[in-house]
């Protein structure tokens, strides 16, 4: 069995491109089909998907943080433990997120009841986002230390955040023109398709 | 299977933790929400139609216990809801009555077409294309995008190409009258008002050439109203509803039957 070694806590990696690729390259959205039914949901207005967008980057960023630990000091084989448990990952990921969102959720509206009618419907809708539990074990399979893994679930949580902006907007003048054919989810894939050909094309010429 | 008892260990460990961390929060950032508005919630009919003005149910049912608004604000609970509300407020609620949409439209298939339309099924796509399929350009397409934004499955197109309320289940949320972008609809009490159920302003001739009940702006309702509560708008008859004592001479005396009463 070969030997495996916990990553640091200082990133050693390459920051730049673990950005890009979250943000644009590696979009959850656009190229990974992460997180779609919070997208074709709440993209119809821009005030919903702003929202959405910010609850979403908070807690991506968060659960990369609190995952990380878990991870390498209790699941994997080089832990205190010793055990190789990884493949209890997944299970303890959506457990930790899960009642993390519960957490903050209870917080906010103690704290800021504003905040909470903005964000506080669309917390319980990430504890089950695909997306979120996609960064995470993304952190894990690419092996990033720990300041690595957060700025990558950062930026994959801005990578969410513009997409759904983007396409708020397509979808908000669609909507507009007063055509139903374009009001429904045909409208959300419509907009999709013309940002993803946006992301797609313009990557394919600028070479990382 | 000697991976089981850890595997159970740390899985079990994180658990308790998570779920002891959720019950001390839970407990040391509890809310109080007023048992009142939620009694008041659970008797509302939570369609969040927004009739009211509110965003939404829990909204409107915060400003009534506040007493900030009155509970009939409502538009969408029956007399049987009003009176459990009077009761849970301690209050007298008059319910009012029921307000039901108008179709101010006769045409349908009474009015004719002028071209078969070909197109998106909504009526806002086919304004778009030189006036309307049907020769009148006031009135009511037909299309169906009241039926589409009612909430309570209320309006059917019936065979006669018009709009039907089924008054069984309308709400008088008022959703339709926004919806209808020829603004052939409004809001009504059901009984007693009185109505010129026409909207165009177009020529009297091709009025009537086109439609068979159809305002003309003759002025004979405008004559014999006793109240003086008719007057004509821009070729049509228009009534006051605030002047009108519903005494039905107009209904009676339009050549053109464009007058009911509801």
């Amino acid at each position: 069995m070969s030997e495996v070694l916990i990553p640091g806590f200082m990133p050693t990696e390459d920051l730049f491109p673990i950005f890009v690729n979250a943000m644009f390259t590696k979009n959850f959205l656009l190229i990974m089909f992460l997180g779609l039914c919070s997208y074709v949901g709440l993209t119809t207005n821009s005030d919903t998907s702003k929202g959405m967008s910010m609850a979403v980057t908070f807690v991506m960023t968060m659960s990369a943080i609190l995952t990380w630990p878990i991870y390498h000091y209790l699941l994997s084989p080089a832990s205190i433990i010793g055990k190789d448990l990884t493949f209890l990952r997944t299970i303890c990921f959506i457990l930790i997120i899960a009642s993390f969102v519960q957490l903050v959720e209870f917080i906010i509206r103690k704290f800021s009841p504003p905040l909470y009618k903005s964000l506080g419907i669309y917390l319980p809708l990430i504890a089950t986002n695909c997306a979120v539990l996609g960064v995470v074990l993304m952190n894990i399979q690419e092996g990033y230390t720990y300041g690595a893994s957060i700025i990558c679930a950062f930026a994959a949580g801005l990578g969410y955040s513009w997409v759904m902006l983007a396409t708020a907007a397509v979808r908000e003048k669609l909507i507009m023109r007063n055509v139903d054919l374009f009001s429904g989810f045909i409208g959300a894939f419509f907009a999709a398709t013309m940002v993803a050909l946006i992301v797609v094309s313009y990557f394919s010429v600028v070479k990382l | 299977m000697s991976l089981l008892p850890p595997a159970i260990a740390v899985l079990g460990a994180l658990g308790l933790a998570m779920a002891a961390m959720l019950v001390w929060a839970s407990k040391a950032f509890h809310v109080e929400s007023d048992p009142l508005v939620d009694a008041l919630m659970e008797l509302m009919p939570g369609a969040n139609c927004g009739a009211c003005g509110f965003p939404g149910c829990a909204d409107f049912a915060e400003h009534v216990v506040a007493g900030d608004v009155s509970p009939e604000g409502c538009t969408s609970c029956d007399a049987e809801t009003f009176e459990m509300i009077g009761e849970l407020l301690g209050m007298d609620i008059s319910t009012s009555d029921p307000l039901y949409p108008v179709i101010l439209c006769q045409g349908g298939t009474n009015c004719k077409d002028r071209y078969d339309y070909i197109g998106a099924d909504t009526c806002r796509a086919a304004i778009l294309l030189a006036g309307t399929r049907k020769a009148c350009s006031y009135g009511c397409i037909g299309l169906g995008d009241c039926v589409r934004a009612c909430m309570f499955d209320a309006i059917e197109i019936a065979d006669n190409g018009l709009p039907k309320i089924k008054k069984y289940n309308c709400k008088g949320c008022g959703a339709c009258v926004t919806a209808c972008p020829q603004q052939v609809l409004t809001i009504a009490k059901e009984h007693g008002p009185v109505y010129v159920v026409c909207a165009s302003h177009d020529k009297p001739k091709y009025v009537k050439e086109v439609c068979e009940f159809g305002c003309i702006g003759c002025g004979i309702c405008k004559k014999n109203c006793p109240e003086g509560a008719i007057k004509l708008v821009q070729k049509v008859a228009v009534i006051d509803q605030e002047k009108c004592t519903q005494c039905g001479t107009c209904i009676d005396v339009c050549p053109r039957d464009a007058i009911v009463k509801l």
